[in-house]
C-alpha cells in the first residue's frame, strides 16, 4: 500500500514537473503563463472527478486502494487548484490586486472559481485526524461540500468556454455519472456487485 | 500613431474612384502629412531575407511573381511595435475551424488544401464571378503593411502582412448603390476542418463576417495572401483572408472563399453566439469592457513568466486619426 501511495504521489507530481519543463525549454508558447493556467486547472478538474470517483471504485470492487489515495488525491486538486488561482494572479493579473478586486466584483466566472477554491481550501484544511475527530459528524457534512465545489468547478469551466463544448461536456458527464452513484439506492446497488467479505471497507471519508 | 505610406502608383486605369473613397483616402494621407512624415524608405531595400528565422513555403506562381515587386513597409507600426517572432505568429491561432486550442490550427491547419482555390464575388455588383487568387489580386501591387493585431481575447501582437487593399478589389466588381455592406464567408470543407466537424460547437458554419461599406473601401483594410515576406501560412488564413487593425482579430476572418455586396448588416459568427459579448462592430476600444474580462490593456506576445508584458490598449487599436471620422456620431457602447 505505501509503494501504491508513493506511485500516486508521483503521478500526480508529473503534470506539474512537465509543464514546468515545457515553459523552462521555451515549449509553452508565446503565452507562458496562460499556458500553466489553464493546464493547472483542468487538471484540478480532472483531479477532483478522479477523487469522487474513488469511493464508487472502491464500492464496486472491494480494493481498499481507492481508500488510501482519497484524501491524497484530494489535497493536489487543492494544490492543482491553488496553483491556477497563482497563475492567473501572477501571469495574467501581473500582480495588479486593485484589477482582482474588480475583477471579483464584475465577472461572475472569477467569483465562482474563488468560491470553489475556497470550499476546497476548508475541506483541505480539516483533511487530518484531528479535525475529524474533533468534527465528528458535523465532519462528514462538512466535506459534502465538495459536491457543491464540483458543480462551482464545472459552471466556471461553463463560462469560460467560447467555441465549442464538447471538452465541457465530457467533464459535465462524467460529473454528473459520479453524482447519479451516489444516489442511495444506485450506491447500495454498486455495493451488492461482489458481496461484502468480513469487516469490508472502512467507513468512507467523502461519502 | 505613427503610419509611413508611400501611394500606391498602380491605381486600376479603368475605373474611377468614388467619392467616398476618395475623401477617405485624403483623410489618410493628409493624416500622415500631419505627422510631418515625408522621409521616403530606399525602395525595395526591404528583402524577404528580412525574416531570417522564417520558415518557408511553396511559393504558388501567382505568389511569387508578385513577390519580386512587392511594396515593402508601405506602412510600418509604432516606434515600440516589436515584430512578433514569426514562430509565435504562426503556433498561437485563433482558427476555430481547427479546434479551440491555440495550438490547433498549426497542428490540423497543414490538412487544408488551398491549391487551387477560388473565391466566389457576388450580390450588389455588375461583375459577379468567381476568380482564382491570382485573378483576384489582378495588377495589384503587393503591400507589406506592418499592423498591430488586437485579439478580443486581451493578448496582441505586431504583423507584418503583405496584401492589397480590399478597396481596390471591391471597386474592380463594380458596388451598385444597394451594396451597403460587405459580408466574407470562410471556406466550409468538415472532412479538412475537425472543428467544423466537432457536435458540440458553437459557431454556425460557415465563419462569417462583415463590414460596413465606408469600412471595407477604407485604405487600411486589406485583403492579405502573405506575411513574413513568404505566402500565408495556413494557420493564419491561407490562401487569402481580410486585415482590419483597428478591430478585434476575429473580424479578420481567414481563408476566404466569398465576398458577397449586400443591402443589410450581414449575421455574423460571434454576436451570433452571444450577442451581448460580440458586437458587429467590434472596434478595439479600451473603454467597452467583454462581459468576461476587461478590455483596458493588453498582453503583447511574446511575453514571459516574470512580465506580462501588459500595455494599455489604444482607442481603435492606435489606428483612430485614419478611422476615428468613420463613426462620428455614433455611440460605441451602443454600437461595440
Amino acid at each position: 500500500m505505501r509503494l501504491w501511495r508513493c506511485a500516486v504521489f508521483v503521478a500526480a507530481l508529473l503534470p506539474f514537473l512537465w509543464w514546468a519543463f515545457q515553459v523552462a525549454a521555451g515549449q509553452a508558447g508565446p503565452e507562458p503563463g496562460q499556458y500553466l493556467l489553464l493546464n493547472f486547472g483542468q487538471c484540478a478538474l480532472i483531479l477532483l472527478l478522479l477523487t469522487l470517483s474513488l469511493t464508487p471504485l472502491m464500492k464496486l470492487t472491494r480494493w481498499k486502494g481507492f481508500a488510501v489515495i482519497r484524501r491524497q488525491l484530494g489535497l493536489w486538486t487543492f494544490s492543482y487548484g491553488v496553483l491556477h488561482l497563482t497563475s492567473y494572479l501572477l501571469f495574467i493579473l501581473g500582480l495588479d490586486f486593485s484589477a482582482l478586486g474588480a475583477d471579483l466584483q464584475r465577472r461572475p466566472y472569477i467569483m465562482v472559481g474563488f468560491a470553489a477554491l475556497l470550499m476546497l481550501l476548508a475541506l483541505a484544511v480539516t483533511s487530518n485526524r484531528y479535525s475529524m475527530k474533533q468534527l465528528g459528524k458535523r465532519w462528514k457534512f462538512l466535506h459534502r461540500l465538495v459536491y457543491i465545489a464540483l458543480a462551482l468547478v464545472l459552471l466556471h469551466f461553463f463560462w469560460v468556454v467560447r467555441a465549442d463544448m464538447g471538452q465541457w461536456s465530457a467533464y459535465a458527464f462524467a460529473g454528473a455519472v459520479l453524482m447519479l452513484l451516489r444516489i442511495p439506492v444506485v450506491s447500495r446497488a454498486l455495493g451488492r456487485v461482489r458481496p461484502r467479505r468480513g469487516s469490508g471497507p472502512k467507513a468512507p471519508r467523502f461519502s | 500613431m505613427l503610419i509611413r505610406t508611400r501611394k500606391p502608383h498602380h491605381i486600376g486605369e479603368n475605373e474611377v474612384t468614388p467619392e467616398s473613397v476618395y475623401y477617405a483616402r485624403r483623410r489618410f494621407m493628409a493624416g500622415v502629412a500631419g505627422l510631418g512624415m515625408a522621409a521616403a524608405l530606399p525602395r525595395g531595400a526591404w528583402a524577404a531575407s528580412q525574416y531570417d528565422d522564417v520558415e518557408q513555403g511553396s511559393h504558388p506562381d501567382w505568389f511569387a511573381s508578385r513577390l519580386e515587386n512587392a511594396n515593402w513597409q508601405a506602412v510600418t507600426a509604432g516606434d515600440n511595435d516589436k515584430l512578433t517572432p514569426f514562430n509565435d505568429a504562426t503556433h498561437y491561432n485563433n482558427f476555430f475551424e481547427f479546434g479551440t486550442s491555440k495550438d490547433d490550427p498549426y497542428k490540423h491547419a497543414g490538412a487544408m488544401t488551398t491549391e487551387p482555390w477560388t473565391i466566389e464575388i457576388d450580390g450588389e455588383v455588375a461583375r459577379p464571378g468567381t476568380l482564382d487568387v491570382d485573378q483576384l489580386l489582378g495588377e495589384q501591387q503587393l503591400e507589406e503593411r506592418i499592423y498591430r493585431l488586437r485579439c478580443v481575447e486581451a493578448w496582441s501582437m505586431v504583423i507584418p502582412w503583405l496584401g492589397v487593399p480590399l478597396s481596390e478589389i471591391i471597386k474592380r466588381a463594380e458596388p451598385t448603390s444597394d451594396a451597403k455592406f460587405v459580408r466574407f464567408q470562410t471556406l466550409m470543407r468538415p472532412e479538412e476542418m475537425p472543428g467544423q466537424r466537432s457536435r458540440f460547437g458553437l459557431i454556425d458554419w460557415p465563419y462569417q463576417e462583415g463590414l460596413r461599406m465606408d469600412e471595407a473601401m477604407h485604405p487600411l483594410t486589406i485583403l492579405s495572401v502573405g506575411m513574413y515576406g513568404r505566402v500565408l501560412p495556413n494557420q493564419n488564413g491561407a490562401p487569402v483572408r481580410l486585415v482590419v487593425p483597428w478591430k478585434y482579430g476575429f473580424k479578420s476572418i481567414k481563408s476566404i472563399v466569398r465576398i458577397s455586396l449586400v443591402k443589410e448588416q450581414p449575421t455574423t459568427a460571434w454576436p451570433t453566439i452571444n450577442a451581448n459579448e460580440y458586437g458587429f462592430y467590434s472596434n478595439v476600444n479600451p473603454d467597452v469592457d467583454h462581459p468576461r474580462w476587461s478590455q483596458a490593456r493588453e498582453r503583447r506576445l511574446p511575453n514571459s513568466l516574470f512580465s506580462t508584458n501588459m500595455i494599455d490598449t489604444q482607442m481603435f487599436n492606435g489606428y483612430g486619426d485614419e478611422v476615428a471620422s468613420l463613426y462620428k456620431g455614433m455611440d460605441l457602447r451602443k454600437y461595440f
